[in-house]
């Protein structure tokens, strides 16, 4: 791990030639060969998850881009055109469209296995923080690309969106027209917008290399949360390859398999109807809303009664994350051994659905229609915002005071010395190659 | 402290999801009486389900009716008439591969007139349709069409059937859906009552009286019975019509689907293949490991 002595030794001319030179052989043979935690569970499959995800958008998305025509008059039809008349661009584009949603489920779940098992704990802040950033990237990405088919819900979410900026006082209004390329939303927007959903992926492509250096430099986690002692090294890990290729092969399978039944049997269920009606400036549709993996931020938003204290609240909601590691004082970095901050945890996860779930509704709707109700300061108590406002507290909570709180008042369980304890009674003892068969363990 | 946060917390937790649950529950039942749409019904489509295709039939029928009643004020304009004669489209015939080769198409392409230009003098003239023009637009430009329909065009029906929810249904439920409307309710001149049209009724009934389900539409009621005569003998009800037009449209909003589906069977037998494989080489390569 992080010192992971090299293993590689060039077998022919050619790679002794190269590996004087330029040692890529090398660095693929030592990446193969990282020693890696023996027990990590399905949720660290994700990472490889993710990767295939933002593969698959990168290379579709290049063919997308060569049957697209960013012109507010056009973009519409060609979209529609691709999904028509391009050979297998039906396929294309909803692999592309679905994606989305799939990198989302994929990251969500990556950066809650992070919190559960601590993994942004020293000395791991870096890969946290930087996954933080890919994180913001990838909405950003997600926003700019949603707006590229010109339909009413890409229109009219951009108008949103956009808007926020000029909530910021003084700067705010100057900048909304820079950023739009003019006073309303049109057609230079539309091709700044292009140019960087083209540009983004690539900057997180860098920053997942960034992200993998620092998991090899400092050494990946693991469910049990312990940094693994030197000397035990050979016990408790395994070479990367093959045993977590074929794992997270395993489970990259499974994922393509629901992948797969979204692109090919429900295709638009992720999506909004009205974002295939082409947009129009002049009519407001009855319901804005973005796409489901950005309800939770934006119902906080929403939460606030003042719109910079909205966009301040959504900003900080990710902003917080950045923090993380200095915001837990816990000494035990996973959840397994923290009874109590699981319960928090699990609170936390409801919670973000909620959150979710208020994000689509209308602010003044009755969260139990027909139930009394009385207006508390400048709504409804039995209404979404403040059901909204009670889930956007909670999730500050969670992060600022829970965090913080909780490392220091809880009582955790013992927490193992090596991570072959809890599987092995007696401390793991070494098994011999060929070991019997009955005497394994899966996991 | 751990244990006490464990039952308490656990323990008060469990009735507040519960709850959580029966809102969630409750949450449709509160549409009904207080106005808004209802419900679309569904007449049953040969194309819905995984396994679903489209009645050929059908789309030939619906073709019909769109072209001699709907296409007066609807454009469709992201459709070529080559697209009829595809694989799964109203027209396909399986002596002609290439739609444009199809005399069935040529012949129903060439039925319609389409704006080009002399290229010899660049005067604009009408000409018959050929296989690669798409479906010409009843109107000149959206403001004309809104000009023409009272200040509000008519929408274009390539990709209806994705742009509303329920799709197909919605379609058929709103050309059944011109009911009489309740006797207390205010209709605007050049507006019409329909059940399943989005909207909210409440202004324009007293106040306490019921509110009637659904909204107004511009649109009058298109269809009425036997107004297209099917080549096939079928009896053209109302219902029938629209059904059929309903299918025609969820058919050109996605001409490709029949072939989406069945890609999908291929590729997730694939998989599951593939994932049986790869499981069976991990339990494999793991199987002395203890983890």
């Amino acid at each position: 791990m992080a010192n992971h002595e090299s293993t590689y030794v060039p077998k022919t001319a050619i790679e002794r030639w190269m590996d004087s030179r330029l040692p890529i052989i090398r660095f693929g043979a030592d990446y193969l060969s990282l020693p890696t935690p023996k027990n990590l569970n399905y949720w660290y499959t994700f990472g490889a998850i993710l990767t295939l995800c933002l593969a698959t958008q990168i290379v579709t998305g290049i063919v997308l881009a060569m049957h697209y025509t960013p012109n507010t008059e056009l973009a519409f039809a060609s979209v529609e055109r691709i999904m028509r008349d391009v050979n297998g661009g039906w396929l294309i584009r909803y692999v592309h469209s679905n994606g989305a949603s799939m990198f989302f489920i994929a990251v969500y779940i990556h950066m809650l296995r992070g919190l559960y098992y601590g993994s942004y704990k020293a000395p791991r802040e870096m890969i946290w923080i930087v996954g933080c950033v890919i994180f913001f990237l990838l909405i950003a990405t997600a926003f700019l690309g949603y707006v590229l088919p010109w339909g009413q819900m890409s229109y009219w979410g951009a108008e949103v969106i956009t808007n926020l900026i000029g909530a910021v006082p003084l700067v705010g209004e100057p900048i909304l027209i820079w950023l739009r390329g003019g006073p309303a939303i049109d057609n230079a927007t539309l091709n700044r917008f292009f140019s960087l959903h083209y540009l983004l992926p690539f900057a997180i492509a860098g920053c997942v290399v960034l992200h993998l250096w620092a998991l090899h430099h400092a050494g990946q986690n693991n469910p049990v949360g312990i940094l693994i002692p030197k000397d035990r090294m050979a016990k408790d890990t395994v070479p990367f390859h093959p045993y977590y290729t074929v794992k997270d092969g395993f489970a990259v399978i499974l994922f393509l398999i629901m992948f797969a039944t979204f692109v090919f049997f429900m295709p638009n269920v992720l999506g909004h109807a009205d974002n295939y009606i082409q947009a129009n400036p002049l009519q407001t549709p009855a319901h804005i809303v973005p796409e489901w993996y950005l309800l939770p931020f934006y119902a906080i938003l929403r939460a606030i009664p003042d719109k910079f204290g909205g966009v301040v609240a959504m900003f900080g909601a990710i902003a917080v994350l950045f923090v993380l590691p200095w915001l837990d004082t816990s000494k035990v970095r996973s959840m397994r051994y923290r009874p109590t901050m699981k319960v928090f945890f699990v609170i936390f996860v409801v919670n973000a659905f909620i959150l979710g779930w208020c994000g689509a509704q209308l602010p003044d709707a009755p969260v139990v229609p027909g139930m009394p109700s009385f207006t508390l300061f400048d709504g409804e108590l039995n209404s979404f915002l403040w059901l909204t406002r009670l889930a956007t507290l909670y999730y500050f909570a969670f992060f600022v005071v829970l965090m913080p709180l909780m490392g220091l008042r809880e009582t955790p369980l013992p927490v193992p010395q090596s991570i072959s304890e809890p599987v092995l009674p007696g401390g793991g003892a070494p098994m011999a190659a060929g070991a019997p068969a009955q005497a394994e363990k899966q996991g | 402290m751990t244990a006490f946060w464990n039952k308490t917390v656990l323990k008060s937790l469990a009735p507040a999801l519960a709850a959580l649950g029966l809102i969630v529950a409750a949450q449709p039942a509160a549409a009904e009486g207080k106005g808004g749409p209802l419900h679309p019904h569904n007449p049953g489509f040969s194309f819905e389900g995984p396994f679903g295709t489209f009645d050929q039939g059908q789309l030939q029928r619906g073709y019909k009716v769109y072209r001699e009643v709907c296409a007066a004020c609807h454009s469709m304009s992201l459709l070529s008439f080559r697209t009829l004669g595809e694989k799964h489209g109203p027209f396909w015939d399986p002596h002609y591969p290439n739609p444009n080769d199809n005399p069935y198409v040529k012949a129903l392409a060439a039925e319609v007139q389409v704006a080009d230009i002399d290229s010899e003098t660049g005067e604009p003239l009408q000409r018959p349709a050929t296989t690669a023009d798409r479906f010409p637009s009843p109107y000149p430009n959206a403001t004309a069409a809104a000009a023409a329909n009272g200040g509000a065009a008519p929408p274009d029906l390539s990709v209806m059937a994705k742009a509303r929810h329920s799709g197909a249904s919605y379609i058929y439920s709103l050309l059944t859906g011109y009911r009489n409307p309740p006797a207390n309710l205010q209709i605007r001149q050049g507006q019409y009552y329909n059940a399943y049209m989005p909207g909210d009724l409440t202004p324009f009934v007293p106040e306490g009286a019921k509110v009637p389900p659904g909204g107004f539409i511009a649109m009058p009621p298109p269809l009425r019975a036997n107004q297209v005569t099917y080549d096939d003998g079928t009896a053209a009800t109302v219902e029938q019509m629209s059904k059929d037009v309903a299918a025609f449209i969820a058919w050109g909003t996605e001409p490709r689907q029949i072939e989406r589906k069945q890609t999908g069977f291929g590729v997730l037998i694939f998989l599951v293949l593939f994932a049986g494989l790869t499981y069976l080489s991990y339990r494999r390569i793991w199987r002395n490991v203890a983890h």
